[in-house]
């Protein structure tokens, strides 16, 4: 085992209480946060599938021909966003509607002739929802082509949500730092302790010609190890509150929410690098602190 | 030896070590004034003089562990004024030093105490394992490898400090009070040893109050009072401390 394992081994051996201390709270870091981030990773997956299914409803004036209509809708499908653009003519328009009035489509029959406009149904790509007033700018740039009428579109209630949606991930940015900030302080106050319990090693290994890096090094394998432990241990923890929980509300709501999923392993691994970034970060503070004083 | 008036720092002298009126104070307190000194290679020198007189400063001005508040000190042809804080390490790997309080780490045991400035420099495991075994077996601890040094005796401690001093195979050897706290017959083994690396191509220098030692070598003596260098007392039987060179 190279020497400087061995020494940051025998450093965490020698202060257990502190590194356990040290341990649990980067662990409830991670907890936290990643509680956080998993419910914003779920929710913004199940945002996106509604982003998805919203529609855009573009009618167009009277007396456009064939030859217009394809037109209209090649010069509509370029714009930068749409997905898709579905033609409904105004006799399809008015069958749907019967069927979905059913017993009480004799109301129509007193129409004179089909009072609805023809139509293109709009989907989008997920890219534009992206940043607040895409859509009304789609919207706005699809209304003043002369051939259409009128563009309606639900984007009253999307937009407060995405709102929400957004002050939420703000805060969750927030408390991610906070926690992380947190997360750095405690291990440097570890490491400083521990270059505190061993300054007449450090002072001895400076006399005999040892060179900073040397005597850092069990340091930051040491911070970075609790750092890789705390959040390996929040991670563990966060998996099987998430499995009870998200059985539990599957359970509940009937799987009417299908999109739930713990963060995927390559998130995972994020996760514990950051620990251990944590960590260094931590220990950096710390030899900053100590090779000034 | 040289004249201690040495004109220039920058002359080319062939000495390795060269302090060119150096003083040294602590606040008020003066602990060296204008030292100037060269050192050979190779050179076996003792310092000496009463407590108090500056010995341990004079060796600790050499290796950085405080820096000249006059003068020059040159090693190797490199001015200490100019090592940077990343260039301490590598001018202490030049010296093994033997220190006065033997600053031994009280949490490791003997064979790493020594193997450490061996690890320091990155040597290999196997390697470690095998020279620092042949060295404490020839400071006569090679069963003490596993004690902690709070366990030894103060002789004990003293040769396990020695070990751990040329180890490293130093270019120069700096014993501050290398034989303290031993009797006679041990202290001689010390200098039995020092002496061994000197005739492998070390530089040592030695300082102590022991005037029975330097009575019964033939080396160098410089001997310094208040942190003046002072001609040298008269050593009695000593037959000559004419310097060699
Ligand atoms: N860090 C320091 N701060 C203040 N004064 C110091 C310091 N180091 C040494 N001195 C003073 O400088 C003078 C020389 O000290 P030094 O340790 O060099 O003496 P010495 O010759 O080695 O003595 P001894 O034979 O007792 O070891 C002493 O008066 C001492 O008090
Ligand atoms: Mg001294």
């Amino acid at each position: 085992m190279p020497p400087a394992i061995r020494r940051a081994l025998r450093d965490i051996a020698l202060n257990r209480f502190l590194n356990a201390v040290t341990v649990v709270t980067i662990t409830l870091a991670v907890i936290f946060a990643g509680a956080f981030g998993l419910f914003f990773y779920n929710v913004n997956g199940l945002f996106l599938d509604w982003q998805r299914g919203i529609r855009m409803m573009v009618y167009l004036e009277d007396g456009i021909s064939d030859a217009q209509r394809l037109d209209l809708k090649f010069r509509i499908k370029t714009i930068a966003g749409v997905a898709e653009a579905v033609y409904i003519s105004r006799a399809e328009a008015l069958e749907t509607l019967k069927t979905q009035l059913q017993q009480q489509s004799g109301v129509l029959d007193h129409l004179r002739g089909n009072p609805l406009p023809d139509a293109f149904e709009l989907t989008f790509r997920p890219t534009a929802h992206e940043g607040p007033g895409r859509l009304d700018r789609i919207a706005a740039e699809i209304e003043a082509l002369p051939e259409v009428g009128q563009v309606l579109y639900a984007q009253q209630w999307l937009q407060r949500f995405s709102t929400i949606f957004n002050l939420f991930k703000l805060v969750g940015y927030g408390l991610g730092g906070i926690f992380g900030l947190a997360a750095i302080l405690i291990v440097a106050n570890t490491i400083r302790l521990m270059i505190y319990n061993r300054r007449d090693e450090i002072e001895i290994m400076r006399l005999v010609g040892a060179a900073d890096g040397f005597i850092n090094a069990p340091f930051y394998i040491c911070a970075m190890l609790l750092g890789a432990v705390g959040s390996l241990l929040g991670l563990t923890i966060l998996l099987a509150l998430y499995s009870g929980i998200s059985r539990q509300i599957q359970q509940s709501l009937y799987g009417a929410l299908p999109t739930m999923s713990f963060f995927p392993w390559y998130w995972c691994i994020g996760i514990l690098i950051a620990g251990m970034l944590v960590g260094a970060l931590g220990c950096l503070v710390s030899m900053k602190q100590y090779l000034k004083a | 030896m040289r004249a201690p008036g040495v004109t220039s720092v920058n002359g080319d002298s062939g000495a390795l070590i060269r302090l060119f009126h150096v003083s040294k104070r602590f606040g008020k307190k003066t602990a060296l004034t204008d030292i100037s000194l060269d050192v050979a290679p190779n050179e076996f020198l003792f310092v000496t003089g009463p407590s108090g007189a500056g010995k341990s400063t004079l060796l600790r001005l050499l290796y950085l562990a405080e820096s000249t508040t006059e003068g020059q000190i040159l090693i190797d042809g490199v001015n200490l004024a100019r090592v940077q804080r990343r260039g301490i390490p590598s001018l202490r790997r030049k010296f093994g030093i033997v220190f006065q309080d033997y600053k031994l780490i009280p949490s490791k045991t003997v064979f790493d105490n020594v193997a450490l400035v061996l690890e320091a420099r990155g040597v290999r495991q196997r390697l470690i394992q095998k020279k620092v075994g042949a060295m404490l077996r020839m400071v006569e601890m090679g069963d003490r490898g596993d004690a902690l040094p709070p366990s030894l005796s103060g002789g004990e401690q003293q040769r396990v400090a020695v070990a751990r001093a040329v180890i490293g195979d130093p270019k120069i050897i700096l014993a501050d009070e290398p034989t303290g706290s031993l009797d006679a017959a041990a202290a001689e083994a010390i200098f039995g040893l020092l002496r061994h690396f000197h005739q492998r191509g070390a530089t040592v220098i030695v300082a102590t109050h022991d005037i029975e030692l330097i009575k019964a070598s033939q080396e160098r003596v410089i001997c310094l009072e208040g942190g003046r260098l002072q001609p040298l007392p008269e050593l009695g039987a000593r037959t000559s401390h004419a310097p060699r060179n």
